[in-house]
């Protein structure tokens, strides 16, 4: 038990116990009477930060196209990572309290010293947020309804979208991403550099691929174009359908 | 005359621990291989066929325009990795000495002060990219470039560089980017570094 606590920052402890989700055990150790003590003036400081979202499945889930491994390290180590950096950024600054997509697309009225700092790690935030909610052990097949509509209007076809995404996604030289983005109703596809977004255009991702090659290298090593067709199994197209109907 | 990949100079289970063989084998083989590839398929048949490729680099702007991303990003793949794998080696390590140490102490007042300043440069590098040791003219200076960018393209000489790619070391190191970057300086060939500073000095 003593090793588990140690695991758990005070401000999950708070949490754990303001959701009172905290095990008997746990709400029976001793440093619990302090941290509750505590417990009003530690959230209020703490409400601003960006919290890491949960994984929506299992690590392994996504198995076989996309490793457990590969999902554990992306997600509590890269997207924590890039989550960490992102509060540690704005800290202190007028970007306190403001949605991520809200200081994304107006990355100009950041202040200049953490600009960089806040795109990357920014950019990492919600592009992984959003890349996780894109996913589902019971994703693939094809979209329908409106975005189905739309897809087939903009490229001819499901085959037609799915040909110029894989292609854009090859396409990225180095690290970034390959976005479907929708703009007043409209699709279109693009690729970014690094951990930029569409949302720094003015455009809402609905669906976005990580080349980075942490994404795939434990599994597919140089052989990102593999990892590519076997994301199509995966993708949660009632989620990107609920997205395109959102941003419209 | 095609450009060809050259070999490793060394097995590829050599710099292990540091660097581990399959790492090594996918990079050389696969990585490297394709950015030679890529290369030749954009300049055959161009005027650039049979320039060196340091030329071709130090003068993107008179690549042609068609073929300038496919040259400067597979160009850069090719040459820097065919320097990368020899300034590492299984007897590397240590530290520079010679006219080598000289400018690197007068650069940055020392070994360890150099050794900080070029791991922060591969730590920061956000994405893929390199991290240098530049000659100019016998002056040492530390830099870091995007993606396959090298410093021939600002005329400046690499004689040292660390792939920060996650390729590099995602297999062995994960997110651990500076794990990575403190074990490279255990397989630095610092006699082969020296013979480069010398050369562009």
């Amino acid at each position: 038990m003593a090793v588990e606590n140690d695991s758990l920052s005070r401000r999950d402890i708070l949490k754990m116990a303001a959701a009172g989700s905290m095990s008997a055990a746990l709400a029976g150790a001793p440093f619990v009477a302090t941290a509750q003590e505590q417990k009003t003036e530690e959230t209020d400081n703490d409400d601003w930060r960006f919290q890491l979202p949960p994984l929506p499945y299992a690590e392994d889930a996504l198995e076989p196209y996309i490793d457990a491994r590969t999902m554990g390290i992306h997600h509590g180590k890269h997207h924590a990572g890039y989550t960490n950096k992102l509060n540690a950024a704005i800290e202190g600054s007028a970007l306190v309290g403001k949605s991520i997509e809200d200081i994304l697309a107006n990355l100009d009225s950041v202040p200049e010293d953490i600009r960089t700092a806040v795109r990357n790690n920014g950019g990492g935030y919600a592009n992984h947020s959003l890349f996780w909610q894109i996913m589902s052990p019971d994703g693939g097949g094809e979209p329908s309804g409106a975005l189905a509509d739309a897809i087939n209007s903009a490229f001819g076809g499901f085959t037609g979208f799915q040909d110029a995404y894989s292609a854009a996604a090859a396409s990225v030289f180095g690290s970034g991403w390959a976005w479907l983005a929708a703009e007043g109703g409209a699709l279109s596809i693009s690729i970014t550099p690094n951990q930029d977004s569409p949302l720094m255009e003015g455009k809402t991702p609905i669906l976005g691929i990580d080349v980075w090659e942490h994404a795939y290298y434990l599994h597919y090593q140089n052989r990102r174009a593999d990892y590519i067709a076997a994301w199509f199994n995966v993708i949660n197209w009632q989620k990107v359908g609920e997205l395109y109907t959102a941003a419209a | 005359m095609a450009y060809e990949l050259p070999s490793l100079p060394y097995a590829e289970d050599a710099l292990e621990p540091h660097i581990d063989a399959r790492t090594m084998g996918i990079h050389h083989g696969k990585h490297h291989a394709s950015y030679t590839a890529n290369l030749n398929a954009a300049v055959g048949g161009t005027e650039l066929e049979g320039k060196s490729i340091e030329e071709i680099l130090g003068d993107l702007s008179a690549v042609p325009e068609n073929i300038r991303t496919a040259v400067r990003n597979n160009g850069g793949g090719y040459a820097n990795h065919n320097l990368f794998w020899q300034i590492m080696g299984p007897d590397g390590g240590g530290e520079p000495s010679g006219a080598l140490a000289d400018a690197i102490n007068s650069a940055f007042g020392s070994f360890g002060d150099f050794q900080s300043a070029f791991s922060a440069a591969a730590a920061t590098r956000f994405g893929s990219g390199w991290a240098w040791l530049v000659s100019d003219g016998g002056a040492v200076s530390v830099t870091s470039t995007p993606n396959q960018d090298t410093p021939l393209m600002d005329g400046k000489t690499p004689i040292l560089g660390l792939d920060v790619w996650e390729h590099a070391y995602y297999l062995n190191y994960q997110n651990r980017r500076p794990d990575y970057i403190a074990a490279f300086f255990n397989v630095i060939n610092w006699d082969k570094v020296a013979e480069l500073h010398a050369a562009a000095g």
